[in-house]
């Protein structure tokens, strides 16, 4: 297997007495899904904010592309090349689909007018109507305001965002929870081809049959340690929650 | 990084769920009609028409709106700053006495400096701006670095600025304008319009076309929608609502000025209610006071609204103290289909 793209070892961090990660570590290649799971205050989500730049670590390092580096702020990861579909999702209702995907990095006309701040906003609605059509989103209306998608339409254009601007390595939280079978499979079907474009995609999931179908790998966390690693075809789900709830020890799991 | 990834075209581009809309002609009217902006501008339609059909030959002439326009103009200016800062889903009560402690400011240095000369005038000006500017600065930095909400925050300031301008003068309107400054901004007109009036009009463009064109816009209506996310997205959000409240105490400056250049006076006690009626006019005008939401041009429908109503009844001979009893109530009833729109969006969240 290559050199991890994304790694981090011995990651620890408190909030107040609570010791969320223990020391924990977790490594992600290019062109893999690799899924993030745990039960509970595992510290699936901690690590997950600590890896794109939203919470800082205690302790431990991080490595980028084999060179240790420090994210600090979300703009950090972004220039990296990491994006995160977070499971709030992040989407300003408000706006319609196109200055969502485009929000922080709003195009603005050439010249004169680009200097003041004049948004190119025909370019922004063309590029977004292209991601879309690329990443098999269906938005007939994309003039209309985030608050009246659907659910399913809103994952779609944060997933849709991430996808446009990640280069390297994309987080997604729980991106198909509040989502209907139909539109969890487009959303699946969707993740697959952004990992087939050559990205380290890293899913967090509670949906053990989705994280079984969708990843190439599966790494376990347990009160904030990371307790196993598996090769998704190698393995069975069995296996997995054996792990994820302490029935199998410490790193007994077949290191893949 | 600016190049969009391209990834391996989707070999069933199937909808996601379905919505019977287009990007066409209608779906555009659709979304128009839905808007509270297209509502009051019928509103104010109506109440042109309304009054032009009771009293033509005194209500429908250039004089009368001339001097409603002229009216109205220093509040047009203030409603302005207000539309940016209740999109970020602010507030700024303090308008109406930054608007005084810029004109006492003015009106204290062009006397210092004495004289008539446009001197005098622009040196006052320049006061004016930057006291309603340090105001606007103090707002937004309490705001964001001391997490005070706007309300108070504003409230706060609301009776540090007019105690301030009412310490600085002992309660007395300061008087002695440079002559030049009311003969021609103040009562003056350029081809039939008055100064004021190009000065509002003027804000108001400008203040249109930042907000509906510009980055600086869009962050504006980001911060309002969803704060969080556009910090996520890399927005310098504090830095951003600084610069709205700062807008907000400018324009308010702006504002005593013309205020000075139309009456010759400070006009200390005049203002009291100026936040309230350009939060009115702000949301008469379809601005949402949940953020995200509202245009320049419908503050410009929102503050024409009490203007030509006050106007109006006073021509018919009915008590000018009806307008305030109309205003509140269509006031009221803008905030009520805006929060009947919220709570429909609400539920097609739970589709």
């Amino acid at each position: 297997m290559s050199e991890p793209l994304l790694e981090a070892n011995g990651i620890t961090k408190s909030f107040g007495g609570v010791r969320a990660l223990r020391g924990a570590d977790f490594a992600v290649h290019p062109g893999e899904v690799a899924a993030l799971v745990g039960d509970n205050g595992a510290g699936k989500s901690t690590l997950v904010k600590i890896l794109s730049g939203t919470l800082a670590p205690d302790g431990g390092e991080i490595r980028f592309e084999g060179r240790q580096v420090a994210i600090e702020h979300p703009v950090a990861a972004r220039e990296l090349g990491i994006e995160t579909v977070y499971q709030d999702l992040a989407l300003a209702p408000e706006l319609d689909p196109a200055a969502n995907l485009f929000l922080g990095r709003e195009l603005v006309r050439p010249g004169l007018l680009g200097r003041l701040g004049f948004l190119d906003k025909a370019a922004m609605r063309r590029r977004t109507n292209k991601a879309f059509a690329d990443l098999g989103v269906g938005l007939q209306d994309t003039g209309a305001m985030v608050a009246n998608l659907s659910g399913g339409q809103r994952q779609s254009v944060a997933v849709s965002r991430a996808a446009t601007w990640v280069s390297k390595v994309v987080f997604m939280d729980e991106p198909t929870a509040a989502l209907g079978v139909v539109q969890s499979a487009h959303v699946r079907d969707l993740i697959r081809r952004v990992r087939d474009s050559g990205i380290a995609v890293v899913l967090i999931s509670h949906n053990m049959p989705e994280v079984m179908e969708l990843a190439d790998r599966i790494e376990v966390l347990r009160l904030g340690v990371r307790v196993a690693r598996y090769q998704a075809a190698d393995t069975t789900m069995e296996q997995v929650i054996a792990a994820m709830t302490g029935a199998l020890g410490s790193e007994e799991g077949e290191v893949a | 990084m600016s190049e969009t990834r391209e990834v391996p075209p989707a070999e069933v581009p199937d909808e996601v769920a379905p919505e019977p809309a287009g990007n066409g002609l209608r779906a555009v009217l659709r979304r128009r009609l839905t808007e509270t902006t297209t509502w009051t501008f019928l509103i104010l339609l109506g109440i042109v028409a309304g009054f032009a059909a009771l009293r033509f030959q005194q209500f429908a002439t250039v004089f009368n709106f001339r001097n409603i326009a002229a009216d109205a103009s220093g509040l047009l200016i203030i409603a302005v700053g207000m539309t940016f800062v209740i999109i970020t889903s602010g507030i700024d009560l303090s308008v109406g006495s930054v608007l005084v402690f810029s004109g006492v400011i003015a009106a204290k240095v062009m006397l210092a400096i004495g004289g008539e000369g446009w001197g005098a005038i622009g040196a006052g000006l320049v006061a004016g701006l930057v006291a309603g500017l340090a105001w606007g600065v103090v707002n937004g930095v309490l705001v964001t670095k001391a997490r005070v909400p706007p309300l108070i925050v504003t409230l706060g300031t609301l009776g540090m600025a007019l105690g301030s301008a009412l310490l600085i003068t002992g309660g007395i309107d300061v008087r002695g304008v440079p002559l030049q400054l009311t003969t021609t901004i103040g009562i003056g007109q350029l081809g039939g319009v008055p100064y004021v009036v190009i000065i509002a009009a003027a804000v108001t463009a400008v203040g249109a076309v930042t907000l509906s064109m510009t980055r600086f816009g869009r962050y504006t209506y980001a911060i309002g929608s969803n704060a969080e996310a556009a910090r996520r997205a890399g927005i310098d959000v504090d830095r951003h609502l600084i610069k709205v409240y700062a807008l907000s105490g400018l324009l308010a400056g702006l504002a005593g000025m013309v205020s000075l250049a139309r009456f010759a006076t400070t006009t200390i006690g005049g203002h009291s209610t100026d936040n309230l009626a350009a939060i009115a006019a702000v949301v008469l005008g379809g601005t949402s006071l949940f953020g995200g939401i509202g245009t320049v041009l419908g503050t410009l429908v929102g503050v024409f609204i009490p203007a030509i109503l006050q106007n109006g009844f006073v021509i018919l001979g009915v008590q000018p103290f009806w307008q305030q009893v109309a205003v509140g109530a269509v006031l009221i009833v803008a905030v009520y289909i805006d929060q009947l729109k919220r709570r429909a969006q609400e539920r097609g969240e739970r589709r």
